[in-house]
């Protein structure tokens, strides 16, 4: 019986195959057909891969010009810049991955908002310059047709900066620095200051600098808003979802003195979703590194600092999450409507918030009593033991201050020298940085997205010269000496 | 992003059926015998490829129609001074001057004005009427080298905002009366900023939409300038007031 079956199918396919070679004409197969279709009609059953009714619109593309990983300030305005600067409409595909649209850990909504161009480098002088002229005209730069403008809520009310006899010299050169970049700035004795501010207690200062225009603080909710709602109207992806590998081809060089360079290059990013395995390879031509705090890991995962020490391979981004925390408090005989931005000597600053005689503030801890980065939770005895002291020292009316409430945020803070990070990785050519800003990220995200833009388009800065801040600074050692870090 | 587009669409159709030579604007249905037509079409679509597009030009034209207003006279002022530059500045956005010892100089009823103040080129300029100018903060820079500037009215001025105010610390040793009333972008953030004028004896901040809390920034600015009159919410309220109170007097 099986043998006159076997006979009959064997009969068959031979007479079926003679019929194919009298015919003369198919180049496929049978058999290799009818397993093909066998495979498609597998994987059209459940539990199979293919399936024409799943819906993808959640996914990133597969394909995308530019990734930049992390949509907070930074991010956005790269993406607004490279859109801007673009030479036709539409000739560049950008996406932007964030891992969480609510922003409730990112720096940007957590920051404190303020911008001053009293930096001690024309670098950063010059990029806070930029950026204010950018705040200025905000609803030009990102005006969206039929939508309303934005209301910045920029307070004008400048920095303060305080200076003890032993940083007066420093303060004075940097005002020159200042002044000759452009920025109004203005040199004050503690008599003037205490004429001017007289709820000031000028025991210990020996000099302030104080910002007559172009400082303050705003609105930093705002600014990213605006700057979405722009960038969607440009016609930027979006996606919500984690960056978690990056594929690599790499390219083995040698240089004159005989040692081996391993050049890479990045051509897939996997977009993993929240809450799920699911992930999306997206083919890209440039990563832009924006992811602030968390920018380590993502230079991690594309390889970087994977090496012996002390080579180019083995140089880590030195970028890693920093708790600082701001108080909010209340005090009704406090300074009035004129108080600016206080940095004391000590390093702690304050500012009015309002109307209401409610001032918010704070101070950056010491190296050593460093803060653990891996929840937000505030720490109420930092303000007590700390902040307060400084304060109540500063402005006498502060003794009897209440503390109203209280948030922590995460600075993005470059272990190596306290400034950015810009411009292409020496050897991941084709991973751009922006980030590392150790605090004044916000003030300066316009200049700096357009000088990303411009080195991504052009392959050189042009409206402000960055190259101090490339990455490969690290590498050979250079710090870039900036001393008005808060 | 789905509102303005949505209501982009809307708009799209009235303006194809208005305008019927760029009836095809997405190209493809452009007449094809006529070939002039077609590449004014091109041309067309490749510089506003949506209506959008073109919309957000006329925006962007609209907000650089702003800059130019307050563009500077540079030719001006180099040749006859500061004072002579930033009154014609004034004068050409239908504001008035007043020289020092000198009558009021303000346009006529078609912008026009006569260019005799040109020979003051040595008296500087007191006072300044810039009420609902389209000054800007950049058009704010012609009046800044005015040394001996004691009054500046900014009245109903719709682009000036907080930015100005705090663009004004140069004047600070002359200015003794500003007038704000009724500025539209002006807020409490900005009037925070005039501390810096303080030879200020006149300040009228009446009628600003955009503060929050008219009557405790009052007070806070009275505190904040001890050596100024403010005019503030209450005058305006006892004109009010005073209005109410009239015909029942008569009566």
């Amino acid at each position: 019986m099986l043998r006159t079956v076997l006979q009959l199918g064997l009969g068959r396919n031979l007479l079926i195959r003679g019929v194919g070679t009298r015919r003369g004409g198919s180049t496929l197969d049978w058999d290799g057909q009818v397993s093909e279709i066998k495979k498609k009609i597998q994987s059209v059953l459940p539990g199979g891969s293919w399936n024409p009714l799943y819906d993808s619109s959640h996914l990133p593309p597969e394909h995308s010009d530019v990734v930049i990983v992390g949509g907070g300030v930074l991010g956005l305005s790269v993406a607004y810049w490279l859109k801007k600067l673009e030479k036709q409409r539409g000739a560049i595909r950008v996406l932007v991955v964030e891992r969480d649209h609510t922003y409730s850990q990112a720096s940007t909504g957590l920051s404190v908002g303020g911008i001053r161009q009293q930096f001690s480098l024309p670098e950063n002088i010059q990029l806070s310059l930029f950026s204010v002229n950018f705040l200025r005209n905000i609803n030009e730069y990102l005006a969206v047709v039929d939508a309303p403008p934005l209301d910045l809520q920029f307070n004008p009310s400048g920095y303060l900066l305080l200076a003890s006899e032993k940083g007066a010299a420093a303060m004075e050169n940097n005002v020159k620095v200042q002044r000759q970049e452009g920025a109004k700035v203005c040199l004050m004795s503690p008599e003037q200051l205490q004429k001017k501010f007289p709820w000031i207690n000028t025991e210990g200062v020996a000099l302030a600098s104080y910002g007559m225009e172009d400082e303050g603080w705003f609105d930093p909710w705002c600014l990213l808003q605006g700057l979405r709602r722009k960038v969607q109207s440009m016609g930027v992806l979006f996606c919500q979802g984690e960056v978690t590998r990056f594929v690599s081809s790499s390219n083995t060089m040698k240089t004159v003195s005989g040692g081996e360079v391993t050049m890479k290059r990045i051509y897939e990013v996997h977009v993993k979703m929240n809450n799920s395995l699911e992930y999306q390879p997206v083919e890209c031509a440039i990563v832009i590194n924006a992811a602030g705090a968390w920018s380590g890991q993502i230079a991690e995962l594309a390889g970087i600092g994977k090496g012996p020490p002390g080579t180019l391979q083995g140089t880590k981004l030195p970028v890693e999450p920093r708790k600082r925390y701001v108080y909010l408090w209340h005090c009704p005989q406090g300074p009035g409507l004129e108080t600016p931005l206080v940095t004391d000597t000590s390093g702690a600053y304050f500012r009015r918030e309002g109307l209401g005689n409610n001032y918010l503030g704070g101070c950056s801890p010491t190296e050593e009593e460093e803060p653990d980065p891996g929840n937000l939770e505030v720490d109420h005895d930092f303000f007590q033991n700390k902040v307060w002291p400084c304060l109540a020292q500063r402005v006498p009316a502060f003794e009897t201050l209440k503390v109203r409430s209280a948030w922590a945020g995460y600075y993005d803070y470059n272990t190596f020298d306290q400034n950015g990070v810009v411009g292409p990785h020496p050897l991941v050519v084709n991973m751009y940085f922006a980030t590392g800003f150790s605090g004044h990220g916000l003030q300066q995200a316009p200049a700096v997205g357009r000088a990303v833009a411009e080195m991504v388009l052009e392959g050189h800065f042009q409206t402000i010269n960055m190259n101090p801040f490339l990455f490969s600074r690290f590498y050979l050692g250079e710090k870039i000496q900036e001393q008005n870090i808060i | 992003m789905a509102a303005p587009r949505a209501s982009l669409r809307l708009v799209a159709p009235i303006w194809n059926g208005s305008t019927r030579s760029i009836h095809g604007l997405s190209g493809e249905m452009a007449p094809r015998g006529n070939q002039r037509k077609r590449t004014l079409l091109q041309l067309l679509t490749d510089c506003f490829c949506d209506v959008e597009a073109l919309r957000e030009y006329l925006l962007q034209k609209q907000l650089s129609n702003v800059h130019w207003k307050n563009r500077s006279f540079t030719h001006i002022e180099e040749q006859y001074g500061p004072y002579i530059g930033g009154a014609f500045f004034i004068l050409k956005q239908g504001g008035a001057v007043k020289f020092q010892d000198k009558e009021w100089i303000r346009p006529d009823g078609r912008g026009r004005f006569s260019l005799e103040f040109l020979k003051f080129q040595a008296v500087p300029v007191e006072a300044v009427d810039a009420s609902g100018c389209a000054i800007n903060y950049q058009g704010l820079d012609n009046l800044l080298s005015m040394k001996e500037l004691q009054s500046l009215s900014l009245k109903r001025c719709p682009h000036v905002d907080d930015w100005c105010l705090s663009h004004l610390h140069p004047l600070a040793n002359s200015l003794q009366e500003l007038l704000l009333a009724g500025c539209p972008q002006v807020t409490e953030r900005g009037l925070a900023c005039l501390h810096h004028l303080q030879n200020l004896r006149r300040l009228d901040i009446s009628d600003l939409p955009s503060v929050a809390n008219p009557g405790l920034t009052q007070i806070l600015v009275e505190e904040m300038l001890p050596n100024c009159e403010v005019l503030g919410v209450d005058w305006a309220q006892s004109l009010k007031l005073e209005l109410e109170e009239q015909p029942r007097d008569t009566a």
